[in-house]
């Protein structure tokens, strides 16, 4: 095999120096009636083989970049990733790494994270991230996690907007099992009629934490600033899932009062690659550093003068304080919490202004030109970011199934998660998406007869 | 609190004089530089919701020259696998080959998108049916979940799909996981995020599971045994298929931690000997880079029993196939799922790294890896234990821990670790498992040469010698590094965890 590079020779002599004859006296202790499994897989493939392989199976499928112009977002957007992203990441110094616990020899990742921590910070508007989780969605889960130990379990209610990603919420309540947690605000059917107030009308001195989502799974921006009032008004702290690009135009979720800022940071230079590897980011106040999760990087100086970074609180994590820590988070998603420190420093201030603009500026354009079809309009009027509701004339899986025959990546299906809005798509328009594929998006579903 | 100077003058920083070696993005930024530009919108401009407007955007400005030299010198900081040998027990640091990066980054997989019908994204799906029909043939298992996005997360996976099957079944009172001594600080905060007890287990002489203890802590309020076999110091228990009895006749589940499996590829398939649920380590068995912590992948396998439990939805065949046609795989939700434990589908690329791997080494292969992890460990061992104690010696399997102290000196396991350094080698991991005093745990992996191994038992070897004459030399340590040994009490009292553009900024 090439990747073993011990020579037949060289085994022999090792095989000498333990004082063994053959490898498999080292199994010695495995139960010999199951050691040594016949394994019914595949023959190996050479590199070339397993290459045309892969290939094939890649283009099976039908993608974004060729195959299918898409106007699907729903926590995952296609953005544009500026070439350097992935030559960054590709460096083996920093994917080939492993956690920095050596300091000494582990400064470019370090100091990688902290730069990433300080970007997170700028964006939401708080005062410390960690280096990240594994998506979104258990970002959230670990908010509820923090909110439930700085009460000590004491406050037992978490209030949860229904326009919170469904799959957040699933993965939340999956969490939650064990915690004997109530979670509520979030049934699917009070969609069309729900609002703050009503969010507002729960909360009560047993809640732990409030959760919305900024804009929310519809797109929609709401300004959370008297809802998170009302909630520190009964001592509640309030979860704000934020849209790392939106908040490069919008009123920080920080500005807003929230106490913990999280989000999917997959827009931030990361691809679509279904669904993974992505980022959760996790932003909090400097007063609830002890019960947050995660890794945190920290500077100081070595002992030779130099600034330098290390893990620092780590006395809050699983390794140190095993069943008493906050979480079991080990690994993270490190490399990709570097790919977006380096797209971030890449578009910088501006860059991500022009991409958060474009973003809106083309969906809104598309908002108004597929509203004016006859039997088609917007579900909602708030104010929105890059995503949008359109009612449509025909259920939506029925409306995607047309688009998708005219290489069109429809938008997604609500009906799947909110009954009432069966006939609804949520739209994504983001950078990617040029004027004349809105138009043909347009063309195309205004020849869908209206019943 | 965004103000860095006063925050910094309150907590009266010394860092502020430190030599720089790599200035931050910020402190590199200078306004009106630009990485990459966008075009201007083409269309006609709605109006901004003014209202809802941030005011500023506090991000560096920095030109694609000053980004790329500026990580270039950062990479130059760190040790890595492609740089050099890195034996940090329990994490298996082995190469990751190169082809896997193209595959995982081919248009065809990076480009779709997680919701796409699944008409469209066919060979994602049987990449994923196939990767988890292959780890249930390695493993033994009956279903497999590829959702978990790492280690833990696979652990909290399976420790919920525990508690859900004791919960089906009725029982109840069923509140307490039993951890040995020497697990990984993952399994019980794994066990407490899902609200259950935790009760240590202590290791034997030999440092198996103490089966006295076992057999007094099994009783109808088991939830299960959490068992790392081997287990931290690199052993198989000698008696794992009592330990499985003892648990099983109590009502209890086996939980195997897979963070060794690199040891037991074509060796032992858990499942076979009674284990019930598992999680793999996709980042340290198959190859998937490390990432400098994460991203990892935890799919998590199950025996027959627990395979209603698993989370939600794993890749099933959804219409069979005819002669000609492959058949249609799509998405399957088991009928007592615990749910969903992320959003979409797993860690994707990390899957198709996996898959690559796998492909090319095949059933004899992987017995190769498994057979030559352990011939390393053990060819470690023989050269070090003369030098080193080792508490619990006897054959390892894919790693073992020593003690890092020399006898006639004041050396710490720490300083040896550190003086390592000064011989271009990554250290073992220190100071686990806690069983051990001053643990040195080290794991070479097979994708180590007998060259490689033999200089740094050298290195160990003459570190100990040094650790009698000179043991300045391994207190000062490291020298021949980029930085030296950090003031720790200061990071954590201080807690600069942020850096901000100047105050001044805008003028500059």
């Amino acid at each position: 095999m090439n990747y073993i590079p011990i020579s037949p020779k060289e085994r022999e002599a090792m095989l000498a120096a333990i004082g063994v004859k053959s490898t498999e006296e080292l199994f010695r202790d495995v139960p010999k009636k199951h050691r040594f499994p016949k394994l019914d897989l595949p023959p190996a493939l050479t590199e070339m083989e397993a290459a045309a392989e892969l290939e094939e199976l890649a283009a099976s499928n039908e993608n974004l970049r060729g195959d299918l112009v898409s106007f699907l977002g729903a926590g995952a957007y296609n953005h544009y990733i500026p070439s350097v992203v992935d030559h960054i990441l590709r460096r083996g110094e920093f994917y080939t790494a492993y956690t920095p616990y050596q300091p000494e020899i582990s400064q470019g990742t370090l100091q990688a994270i902290f730069e990433y921590q300080s970007l997170m910070c700028a964006l939401t508007g708080m005062e410390v991230s960690n280096a990240s989780h594994y998506d979104g969605a258990t970002a959230v889960a670990e908010a509820v996690s923090m909110a439930y130990a700085q009460f000590r379990g004491k406050r037992t209610k978490v209030v949860i907007s229904p326009a919170v990603h469904p799959q957040y919420r699933e993965t939340l309540r999956t969490y939650a099992q064990g915690m004997g947690l109530q979670l509520t605000g979030d049934d699917p059917s009070d969609v069309l009629i729900s609002n703050l107030d009503s969010l507002i009308s729960l909360i009560d001195a047993n809640t732990a934490l409030v959760i919305v989502q900024y804009p929310d799974f519809f797109g929609r921006i709401y300004d959370y600033t008297s809802l998170i009032e009302a909630a520190h008004a009964q001592g509640t702290l309030v979860c704000v899932a934020a849209n790392p690009t939106a908040l490069a135009l919008l009123k920080t979720p920080g500005e807003m009062g929230a106490d913990i800022v999280v989000g999917e940071g997959q827009p931030l230079g990361i691809p679509l690659a279904y669904g993974g590897p992505y980022l959760g980011f996790f932003t909090t106040r400097k007063q609830y550093i002890h019960k947050m999760a995660g890794r945190l990087v920290g500077e100081t100086i070595d002992n030779r003068g130099q600034r330098a970074y290390v893990l620092t609180l780590t006395a809050r994590e699983q390794h140190i304080k095993r069943e008493r820590a906050t979480s079991n988070i080990c690994s993270n998603q490190g490399l990709m919490a570097l790919a977006a420190a380096v797209y971030l420093s890449l578009v910088g201030k501006r860059g991500l202004r022009q991409v958060a603009e474009l973003c809106y500026q083309r969906a809104h354009y598309a908002a108004d030109q597929l509203g004016k079809i006859k039997g088609y309009g917007l579900q909602f009027p708030a104010p929105f970011f890059h995503e949008f509701v359109l009612r449509c004339p025909q259920p939506a899986a029925e409306i995607n199934e047309h688009l998708l025959e005219h290489g069109i990546l429809g938008g997604y299906d609500l009906g799947q998660d909110y009954p009432a809005l069966n006939n609804h798509l949520l739209i994504a328009v983001t950078e990617m998406n040029s004027k004349e594929e809105i138009d043909a998006l347009v063309e195309v579903l205004s020849e869908v007869e209206h019943d | 609190m965004t103000d860095s100077s006063t925050l910094r003058q309150a907590q009266g920083d010394a860092s502020l004089n430190a030599k720089i070696v790599e200035p931050t993005l910020f402190d590199l930024s200078s306004p009106g530089r630009v990485g990459v530009s966008f075009p201007d919108p083409d269309v006609p401009r709605a109006e901004l919701p003014e209202s809802l407007l941030r005011a500023d955007l506090p991000l560096p400005e920095l030109a694609e020259v000053d980004v790329v030299r500026h990580y270039m010198r950062l990479s130059q900081f760190n040790y890595s696998v492609d740089g050099g040998f890195y034996p940090l027990g329990s994490c298996t640091m082995k190469y990751n080959p190169k082809i896997n990066e193209d595959t995982c980054r081919l248009p065809g997989f990076t480009a779709t998108h997680p919701l796409q019908p699944i008409e469209t994204v066919q060979g994602n799906l049987a990449l994923m049916f196939t990767l988890q029909e292959w780890l249930k043939e390695i493993s033994g298992f009956a279903a497999v979940t590829l959702q978990p996005a790492a280690g833990a997360h696979g652990e909290l996976t399976g420790v919920l799909i525990m508690r859900a099957y004791h919960k089906a079944r009725r029982d109840a009172k069923r509140v307490k996981m039993l951890i040995p001594d020497a697990a990984h600080g993952t399994n019980p905060a794994s066990s407490a995020m899902s609200g259950l007890q935790v009760m240590q287990i202590p290791s034997d002489a030999r440092g198996n599971v103490d089966l006295a203890a076992l057999r007094s802590a099994c009783d109808e309020t088991v939830v299960g045994l959490m068992l790392t076999n081997p287990n931290t110091l690199g052993l198989f228990d000698e008696h794992i298929e009592e330990v499985v009895k003892i648990v099983h006749d109590c009502g209890g589940l086996m939980y195997g931690d897979g963070a060794n499996l690199n040891a037991l590829l074509g060796i032992l398939r858990p499942a076979d000997v009674g284990f019930d649920v598992m999680h793999f380590n996709l980042h340290k068995t198959f190859a998937v880079p490390h990432g400098g912590g994460g991203p990892g992948s935890g799919p998590v396998g199950v025996a027959a029993h627990l395979a209603d439990f698993l989370p939600a939805p794993i890749v099933g065949i959804v219409e069979e196939g005819e002669e000609d046609e492959p058949p249609l795989f799509g998405f399957i939700t088991p009928a007592k799922t615990i749910g969903r434990v992320k959003a979409f589908h797993g860690q994707f690329g990390a899957l198709v790294r996996a898959f690559t791997y796998i492909a090319m080494h095949g059933p004899d292969g992987l017995r190769e890896i498994a057979e030559y992890a352990v011939l390393n460990a053990n060819y470690l061992l023989a050269r070090l234990r003369k030098t080193y104690h080792v508490p619990y010696d006897r054959i390892c399997m894919h790693e073992f821990v020593a003690e890092g102290k020399v006898e006639g000196s004041d050396v710490r396991a720490l300083d040896i670790a550190k003086r390592l350094m000064d011989y271009d080698f990554h250290p073992p991991t220190n100071y686990f498992p806690h069983i051990v005093h001053e643990a040195l745990m080290i794991e070479p992996t097979e994708t180590e040469n007998k060259d490689t191994l033999d200089r740094f038992a050298d290195a160990l070897i003459k570190i100990a010698e040094e650790a009698k004459a000179q043991p300045e030399l391994l207190h000062d340590a490291p020298t021949k590094t980029p930085f030296g040994r950090m003031d720790e009490v200061k990071a954590a009292r201080e807690l600069v965890l942020c850096c901000w553009l100047p105050e001044d900024y805008e003028k500059k």
